[in-house]
């Protein structure tokens, strides 16, 4: 550990490495957790299976890649074969635990999220993938940074599309009235917004996020069947450290998650990185109960 | 505490003692249903009673197989030396040695599990809700992760325990009967727990914590104790599947959070939660279902268990015996006012 340290110090130019490394990981990462914070603040759903959305959105960009379709144009499909996923996954589960209590639809989505991850692994097997996009590798720094180009692509579309999730809220009639049922449902439903239809598409909406980011994952790292647990989970630590409808905290807290993950996977050994992040979240959740412990007055 | 009712009790305790003898074959089998039962039990004790459902319970199942077979080990042979083997030395132990070893392997898993749980309920408890859940899944999951790198106690490719001296019939005779009573003690205490009022405690925090609190429950202690009981139980519960495996190794054997830690959680579920017999029968359900299924479903069992997870929770929440409640509702001494509840 020490030795890694050390590294790092005596090789500053690692440190570039890393936070970009970390910098391209992380967006994908934001990607998916705004899909998971917009659910959760619109439905009160906490949707344990958004890993899985993202891995599945991956898998969709590599059998693409192997039937010969670019996983670039992979993307575009990708987001709409979510988004009907999405639709449907909403239809038949989501809509029936919506009003029912919080661990309900945490336990429901588990469910899901074994079924997708135990699916693909018997329709793709168990090994690790990368969607093949043949771009070039480029090396700066006297050849000490490698940074391939499909990253820089990668982390330009993920602010893209961030951009048209956010203008299509800001400014689209659906993005009003998810806004608006967000803020209160009822008072939504007595203005005549459909708030069924506006949770159906606010479902879907994320597993097209999801969608999205998994391809771009696909490109720029690896999936595999299981590694949806891991997503899920980033997704929840990123969410619970930022709180929702704080877009800018969203961003920082994934680009941030990613550059901690690659320095925990360097220094600590790479066997450490899912504890890393697991340990993380664990540490945001004890962090952010001590903060509300001060506010509360305990019965001694 | 519940009476013994011999129409309810009897044919359960014949079932148990005379299975081994009646059918051998199946020993292992049964002795896996008894800590299927005992899971079941232990998650409903938070998730039932108390309502806070922790999806991470199995971190004491593995923590306590760690620490029997650690114990175990320790008492008669170095540990680095004996994981370092690999079972390449032979670690020979004498009678006496080995059910010592296992004696006190077994106190100090139940004790120690149930030690870790109360120091993380210190921090844990002010979550609440879906976050306690997601914390306690994050700290099972780690568990796993950092006892699979810990070359100490064997890292990721496990340590074998103790070897029992003597035929392999007898070793599953014996911890068929362990198991047993395991589950039957576990039983028995919670039957009593929930007639005292600490039972009643637990259900206040269920039901409203904030009002709980006003009344002078100090809910933190509650929470504490009951969550060191669960883990209490599911260490030894783990002790005697580590020795039963004879092999313990962090991902699948001590920590698997998606298959025994889900399945607790599912058992109680499809029993239903909150009932002294929902879990106990979810949990001999669910077993007889997976063991008469798994071999048919060619890799799509797991495919079948989120499918049942799901259907239970969306469509049948309130479990086999929540149905029958419902149903029945002066079997269980509940008297209903037909004039009040006629609409």
């Amino acid at each position: 550990m020490w030795d890694n340290i050390s590294i790092l110090t005596a090789a500053p130019v690692f440190n570039i490495q890393l936070i970009l490394d970390g910098l391209f990981i992380g967006s994908t990462f934001a990607l998916a957790a705004y899909g998971l914070a917009l659910v959760w603040g619109v439905m009160n759903v906490k949707n344990l299976a958004q890993g899985d959305f993202v891995i599945m959105g991956g898998y969709i960009a590599w059998w693409l890649g192997k039937q010969g379709i670019h996983p670039l144009w992979g993307l575009p499909i990708s987001i709409v074969v979510m988004f009907t996923f999405g639709w449907l996954v909403y239809v038949t589960i989501i809509r029936r635990v919506i009003d029912k209590d919080m661990f309900t639809s945490l336990l429901a989505t588990f469910g899901l999220a074994i079924v997708l991850a135990q699916a693909l692994n018997l329709m793709f097997g168990p090994e690790v993938q990368t969607a093949e996009s043949d771009f070039a590798i480029r090396s700066y720094f006297d050849n000490s940074v490698t940074v391939a180009d499909i990253k820089l692509v990668a982390f330009a579309l993920c602010g893209v599309l961030a951009v048209v999730v956010v203008l299509f809220m800001k400014n689209s009639r659906m993005g009003q009235a998810i806004r608006a049922t967000a803020q209160d449902a009822r008072a939504a439903r007595v203005m005549g917004i459909d708030t069924d239809k506006v949770y159906a598409f606010t479902f879907s909406l994320n597993a097209a996020i999801c969608g999205a980011a998994g391809a771009l994952i696909s490109m720029i790292w690896v999936i595999q069947p299981f590694y949806g647990i891991g997503h899920s989970i980033r997704s929840f630590v990123i969410v619970t450290a930022a709180g929702f409808g704080n877009l800018g905290g969203v961003i920082m807290a994934g680009l941030g998650l990613g550059v901690m993950e690659q320095y925990g996977g360097f220094v600590l050994g790479a066997e450490y990185q899912q504890a890393c992040v697991v340990g993380l979240l664990v540490a945001v959740l004890i962090y952010r109960q001590l903060e509300m412990r001060r506010h509360r007055q305990v019965v001694q | 505490m519940e009476s013994f009712n011999p129409k309810l009790h009897l044919p359960i305790l014949i079932f148990g003692i005379g299975a081994p003898f009646v059918i051998p074959g199946v020993t292992i089998q049964i002795a896996v249903l008894w800590v299927m039962v005992l899971f079941a039990l232990t998650w409903d004790i938070m998730g039932g009673q108390m309502g806070y459902n922790s999806l991470g319970n199995i971190l004491f199942f593995g923590s306590g197989m760690y620490i029997s077979a650690l114990v175990q080990i320790s008492m008669f042979a170095n540990v680095s030396e004996y994981t370092a083997s690999s079972g390449a030395v032979d670690f020979s132990y004498t009678n006496s040695e080995y059910f010592w070893g296992l004696g006190w392997g077994i106190l100090a898993a139940g004790i120690g599990s149930a030690l870790l749980a109360a120091s993380l309920g210190w921090t844990l408890f002010g979550l609440r809700g879906p976050y306690f859940a997601i914390g306690t899944l994050g700290i099972a999951l780690t568990a796993g992760e950092l006892m699979g790198t810990w070359e100490w106690v064997g890292a990721g490719g496990g340590l074998a325990m103790p070897v029992y001296p003597g035929s392999a019939d007898g070793k599953s005779f014996m911890f068929y009967f362990m198991c047993f009573f395991a589950a039957i003690g576990t039983y028995l205490f919670c039957s009593w727990l929930y007639s005292t009022r600490f039972g009643l405690a637990i259900n206040a925090i269920r039901d409203d914590e904030q009002k709980a609190e006003a009344m002078g429950i100090h809910t933190l202690r509650y929470k504490t104790i009951a969550w060191s009981v669960s883990a209490f139980f599911l260490g030894i519960s783990g002790a005697l599947f580590g020795n039963m495996t004879g092999f313990v190794e962090p991902l699948e054997v001590a920590f698997p959070v998606a298959t025994f830690g889900i399945f607790m959680v599912a058992m109680s579920l499809l029993g239903g939660k909150g009932t002294l017999w929902g879990p106990i029968l979810g949990a001999a359900l669910f077993h007889v279902l997976k063991e008469f299924t798994w071999t048919y479903f060619l890799g799509w069992q797991w495919v079948a268990l989120g499918v049942l997870i799901i259907v239970n929770v969306v469509f049948f929440q309130q479990g086999i015996m929540g149905w029958l409640m419902e149903k029945f509702p002066e079997r269980f001494g509940i008297i209903v006012d037909k004039k009040e509840t006629a609409k």
